[in-house]
């Protein structure tokens, strides 16, 4: 098999593909961006928590248009993973009212993006209906 | 205690395509009209504060004063996304309150005609030779349309779709019948960029842009200034009766900016800090929402000011869709909201808004609303949200002689 690469390094690959987050080891609020500081308590401790690969929709929309490049319709939502917020696609859904809607319950999926010259594939994340 | 600050003149150009003026041509127009509104001139103002995102590192207020007036009084050039407007007024007013200058001038202006879809895209699409990992995410890819959505209706679209998920009540059709309301109040507004009543079929069934936001659903980008000059009321006093009569009172001018929350660094939270600017304007002006006798608030989308009835007071928590159901904010309603056609159809040249929506209020106080007029109209809000985030509202009441 091929060299993999995350779109994101919140995302960590391999049998159990999860995200991760940067917790904050004074007050707990999480960050997926690399920190200079906890926005909410300033303290600048973080470790590394293994985000729920399950959740459930609190928001969406369809894109129906976008930036040059960016194929479409597609599925952006905010997922509730165990009381983590976490931004993402819907995948493996068809990107229309009647097929998504906020509540629904969803996991994580992976999906390649493509390979570069040195033949390492990078691998991005959505989420996928559980059901 | 602190001397009341009061708009002296306001001045908003016609808001649509320009297509023979500049953006100093537009900015000099809004600022001619506000100081012939004030019966003043350029030597009278001791500070300038020139808002504009397009040219924001060309010292645009300077170029500005090249063609208005080199008086060599300090100018500020801000910019704070669709905020920037009303933080040039608030900047304007904070050298007033200081007692550093008696007046000063805000100006916002945007050349926006035909620019498309913002807050999107902007990064070359690296899909390339190597996979490397770049900026804060480590991303090897652009995540704009991979991880979510960067463009402005989906952004927007989620914040109205979030509100629905945690209240109920709230479906496609609810939002397009917000829209239907600001394009009908637009066909009152000469100066309105779109001034053309859609029929709710004709908005739901308009080209989609992203859930739930059909294009006359969103802002319309177009060309337009605005500007105001400010005084406090020992200034004021020394004026003409014509001026005091016609001098509009701020009653409450607050930014702010978004506290931290869960989750509002992977949404932005345009709620909270709006909430927090509504309810320290309330306790500036003393007056609460039941008093406003009309509000101009940031319909960016119509699923934005589905939030801000909300988040300004203007219901009870959770009740927008209700609110919105009873009719309250049509013109002949409880709480007339975007009577000037709003965002969706006055337009929304960025920096020009957080103006312009303070001239819309003073027209109404002041009586000079012609056709649109809210009759008897004594208090008014003017709020405006610019996304990363930043919020402004400003409480109007009109003048006491």
């Amino acid at each position: 098999m091929s060299e993999q690469i995350p779109l994101v390094d919140y995302l960590v690959l391999g049998d159990g593909p999860h995200l991760v987050a940067n917790e904050c080891s004074t007050c707990g609020a999480s960050y997926f961006d690399r920190r200079n500081a906890c926005a909410s308590c300033f303290g600048t401790d973080f470790h590394r928590v293994d985000v729920a690969t399950e959740g459930t929709v609190n928001t969406f929309t369809i894109v129906a248009f976008a930036a040059p490049g960016i194929p479409v319709p597609f599925v952006s939502a905010v997922v509730d993973c165990d009381g983590t917020p976490v931004r993402g696609n819907l995948i493996n859904v068809e990107p229309d009212p009647d097929h998504v809607s906020t509540g629904m319950k969803v996991r994580l999926a992976t999906y390649p993006l493509g390979t570069d010259d040195n033949g390492v594939e990078a691998i991005g994340f959505g989420f996928e209906p559980t059901s | 205690m602190a001397d009341d600050i009061w708009i002296l003149g306001i001045h908003m150009t016609k808001f649509g395509k320009h297509t023979d003026k500049d953006t100093v041509d537009l900015a000099a127009e809004a600022v001619h009209g506000a100081v012939a509104d004030a019966g003043v001139t350029m030597a009278d103002i001791g500070v300038l504060a020139a808002g504009n995102l397009m040219n924001a590192s060309a010292g645009f207020g300077q170029q500005l004063q090249k063609q208005i007036g080199q008086t060599g009084i300090p100018v500020y050039n801000v910019a704070n996304a669709c905020a920037t407007g009303a933080t040039a007024l608030r900047t304007a007013i904070m050298a007033v309150k200081a007692g550093e200058v008696d007046m000063g001038l805000a100006v916002g202006v945007e050349k926006l005609a035909g620019a498309g879809l913002l807050g999107g895209g902007g990064q070359a699409k690296s899909d390339g030779k190597e996979w490397t990992p770049k900026g804060r995410f480590g991303a090897v890819a652009p995540t704009d349309g991979r991880i979510g959505t960067d463009t402005m209706p989906g952004v927007f679209a989620q914040i109205g779709m979030e509100y629905g998920h945690r209240y109920g009540g709230v479906d496609f059709e609810l939002f397009a019948k917000i829209s239907e309301k600001n394009h009908a109040h637009s066909t009152l507004n000469p100066l309105a960029a779109y001034q053309k009543r859609f029929t709710l079929e004709e908005i739901m069934g308009d080209m989609m842009i992203a859930y739930p936001n059909t294009r006359p659903m969103c802002s319309a980008n177009c060309d337009g200034a605005a500007a105001a000059i400010v005084t406090n009321g020992a200034t004021l006093k020394k004026l003409s009766l014509e001026q005091r009569r016609r001098a509009v009172k701020v009653a409450a001018s607050v930014l702010t900016t978004d506290p931290y929350e869960e989750a509002c660094q992977v949404l932005p939270n345009v709620n909270t800090l709006t909430r927090n600017a509504a309810q320290q304007a309330y306790e500036q002006a003393g007056v609460g929402p039941a008093d406003l006798d009309l509000v101009e608030l940031h319909d960016c989308f119509a699923t934005a000011e589905l939030v801000h009835y909300d988040n300004l007071g203007l219901c009870e928590e959770g009740g927008a869709a209700d609110f919105f159901n009873s009719g309250a904010p049509w013109r002949d309603g409880a709480t007339p909201v975007n009577v000037s056609g709003g965002l969706q159809s006055k337009g929304h040249p960025i920096s020009a808004t957080g103006i312009a929506n303070i001239w819309e209020v003073c027209h109404h106080l002041r009586g000079e609303a012609g056709d649109r007029q809210i009759e008897g109209a004594k208090v008014g809000l003017a709020h405006v949200i610019g996304l990363g985030s930043a919020c402004g509202v400003h409480v109007l009441e009109k003048a006491a002689a």
